[in-house]
């Protein structure tokens, strides 16, 4: 079975090419890129007048299977991905159970190969439990499909433990992915500590909770000449010490959710409860940072952090509601109306942020560019279509957002995994 | 006075000097009412005013079924209390379910902040706030200002301190916004580690020197201390808070003659006010809670009482 897709204006982290090309897709490979391929017997797709990207790729959602499948499925995560885009994502392990044995991890792999549409790669955890405690048996994860590790949602508190994590996941061959977040500092914080939270009488969570794990886990990649990865990265703080971390040649990387571009804390002055996210939404200084970090390479990519919670969650009041917004079917539009249009990137360097880095990061064959011999993933954008985020429209279990009645210029018209539309307008 | 439009009593940020004048004026005509053989008046005869209390509270609660009671109208007591609908339940789900009763208006008090804001963008009933969280206590602030305008014959102009713990206080927020809105001028006092520098941004100034902050206020306002912010880390212990912050005699020796001290209770005596001061001739604690149920009358009246 063969997609031949005619008309692409392709777009690869290193160039926009300035004509339409057609691409043939083969037994889920690139065959060919020409300029005219002539259409036979199987399928095709016109996609004129818009982009066509490498498969897009999240290395941070939550599908909360097992365990709280009220909220999400790895079957309607998938759905919400491949409608938002997405050809790989990656499922951070806090489930209950935790991702932190082989059988866990097995049955992700083995739901999302049996639900087909897109690449599905779980993350296991770093502690068992993720209570900061015990180190996972880290080459079984691995060997049972684990493409990284994180105890995402808590941070790996003890600094001793995370010093062991470091040197046995740099002989493992597996990537570290760290939540910075200084749980005594942040007690309880519901929104980013400052003024805002001052006159709203909301517990603040100081932006140095972040900032300070992630000047201690330079130090260790350093001291250790290990990999981190940082994930959700909020603060202007937390920028400086990356970019600064880099130039010295630590081997860091990071990743913005598009909230982070997005929103400010000014956000919770309506108790929005959907508003509430871990880090938390922060000031028009820290927004500023993290776009001029993702233009400049600091932050190496965009991942959505995508957290559902079911209606019946976040309509507690803000202490008790949990923290996490849903993100994989509004990163395009959020990417394209708030990084795309003011000029903070261009589409190469958006695919480069979406696609390539994120690939490159996790050490990904065959993906992150569009050449003949490499997967047959691929995402068609419409860069011109305007459209409304509605609650009704979400795919996803959960409908938890705070973009619901914006309006975002920039809309996937088709995602394409290995050769087969898995998502079409 | 000024035309009443509010729907809800939320918050005093926002709340025009007109408006507070109006409740505070309306509590004026309301309060000799309670002084009657017969302390009922029709004013709201067969409306229902729900309390819905998921915190407690003895002297605001009894003071708004007071204030409701003598103006005739219905009221129901809800306490949520420490049960299972203050940890999280879905507060609006219980709030639905009362409004469904064909209920006017809810007083509410939730120990997060934000509810009763919350609760007004989905109900149709009145929503009047009686503490949420940190946030807000519009009423207390209210009795407050109308008490400092009764003993002090006007509020602009006035300094006013609030002392302890204004990190937590929703009393003092609410307070900093109305006492500025009526031209006070504020200074809040206490340990660093409960006076947050942001609330500045609000208008008010911090001074950490209690002395100074004594000898030139015309009203002190000593808050609550809860006993679990030792606890908590925000203090070294409480014996050094009630020394070095706790409003006694001897550093009243330096206040102003006609100081007058208020608390919007109920107090720790010993803590961060004396027996001795709190009984003593200065304090106008006692009237505060006479005028509460006047000025809670009034903001029943002006939500309820008045079509529109």
């Amino acid at each position: 079975m063969s997609l031949l897709i005619k008309n692409a204006m392709i777009v690869n982290a290193d160039k926009m090419e300035k004509n339409p090309q057609d691409i043939l897709i083969e037994k889920g490979v690139i065959k060919r890129i020409a300029s005219s391929i002539k259409e036979d017997k199987g399928k095709t797709i016109d996609a004129k007048g818009k982009l066509v990207l490498p498969g897009l790729i999240d290395i941070h959602v939550h599908f909360r299977e097992p365990g709280d499948e009220h909220k999400e499925t790895v079957e309607t995560g998938v759905m919400a991905a491949a409608k938002g885009g997405f050809t790989t994502v990656m499922c951070m392990p806090n489930t209950a159970p935790v991702i932190d044995n082989r059988s866990i991890a097995e049955m992700v792999v083995n739901e999302s190969k049996r639900i087909g549409l897109i690449n599905v790669i779980p993350i296991g955890a770093i502690t068992k439990s993720l209570k900061s405690q015990e180190l996972t048996d880290m080459f079984e994860l691995k060997d049972a499909g684990c493409g990284a590790l994180s105890d995402d949602g808590n941070c790996v508190s003890d600094s001793h433990l995370m010093r062991m994590a470091m040197e046995y996941a740099k002989m493992v061959g597996i990537l570290l992915i760290e939540h910075c977040e200084d749980h005594q500092l942040s007690s309880g914080g519901v929104m980013n500590e400052g003024v805002t939270s001052t006159i709203l009488g909301l517990k603040g969570d100081p932006g140095i909770s972040e900032s300070i794990i992630v000047a201690r886990d330079i130090e260790l990649a350093d001291y250790f000449d290990s990999r981190i990865h940082f994930a959700h990265i909020s603060l202007k703080r937390s920028v400086e010490l990356i970019r600064e971390a880099k130039a010295r040649g630590i081997k860091v990387t990071a990743e913005a959710a598009p909230h982070h571009f997005a929103l400010t804390e000014e956000e919770l002055k309506s108790f929005n409860t959907n508003a509430k996210v871990h880090p938390p939404l922060r000031t028009k200084e820290d927004v500023k940072a993290v776009k001029a970090a993702l233009k400049d390479g600091t932050i190496d990519c965009i991942a959505t952090d995508h957290a559902p919670h079911a209606r019946e969650d976040k309509e507690k009041d803000m202490d008790h509601a949990p923290c996490g917004m849903i993100g994989l079917e509004t990163a395009v539009g959020l990417a394209v109306t708030e990084l795309i249009e003011p000029k903070i990137l261009t589409w190469p360097q958006l695919v480069e942020k979406m696609s390539a880095a994120p690939a490159n990061i996790m050490g990904f064959k065959g993906k992150g560019a569009i050449q003949e011999g490499m997967d047959g993933d691929l995402t068609i954008i419409d860069p011109e279509a305007e459209w409304e985020v509605r609650e009704e429209d979400f795919v996803s279990k959960s409908s938890n957002s705070p973009f619901i009645g914006r309006t975002l210029k920039g809309q996937v018209a088709a995602t394409i995994c290995a050769g087969k539309i898995v998502y079409q307008q | 006075m000024s035309e009443w439009t509010k729907h809800d009593l939320l918050d005093l940020q926002g709340m025009s000097k007109e408006e507070i004048e109006t409740v505070l004026e309306t509590a004026k005509s309301f309060k000799e009412i309670s002084t009657r053989d017969v302390k009922k008046v029709p004013a709201l005869r067969g409306k229902t005013i729900v309390m819905l209390f998921f915190e407690n509270s003895t002297r605001t609660r009894s003071s708004f079924e007071l204030a409701a009671k003598r103006l005739s109208a219905d009221t129901v007591n809800i306490a949520a209390g420490n049960s299972s609908l203050s940890k999280g339940e879905s507060v609006l789900d219980t709030a639905r379910n009362i409004e469904a009763m064909n209920v006017d208006a809810i007083v509410v008090r939730h120990p997060s902040s934000g509810v009763p804001y919350i609760l007004s963008q989905h109900l149709k009933a009145s929503i009047i706030n009686a503490g949420d969280g940190c946030r807000s206590h519009p009423t207390q602030a209210l009795l407050d200002m109308f008490t400092i305008q009764e003993k002090l014959g006007r509020i602009a102009g006035l300094k006013v301190a609030i002392l302890g713990d204004i990190r937590h206080s929703r009393v003092a927020r609410s307070n900093i916004w109305g006492l500025t809105t009526m031209g006070a001028e504020v200074t809040v006092c206490g340990p660093a580690t409960l006076v947050p520098p942001e609330i500045e941004a609000m208008g008010a100034r911090i001074n950490y020197d209690i002395d100074e902050v004594i000898k030139e206020s015309d009203v002190l306002m000593p808050l609550r201390i809860q006993m679990e912010r030792q606890e908590q880390k925000f203090l070294p212990s409480l014996r050094e808070y009630a020394k070095e912050f706790g409003i006694d005699a001897q550093k009243l020796k330096n206040a102003k003659k006609d100081v007058i001290i208020m608390h919007p209770g109920p107090t720790n005596r010993g803590l961060e006010v004396s027996a001795e001061v709190a009984d003593g001739k200065y304090s106008v604690i006692l009237d505060q809670v006479t005028n509460g149920v006047a000025v809670r009358m009034a903001v029943l009246y002006l939500l309820l009482g008045i079509k529109r």
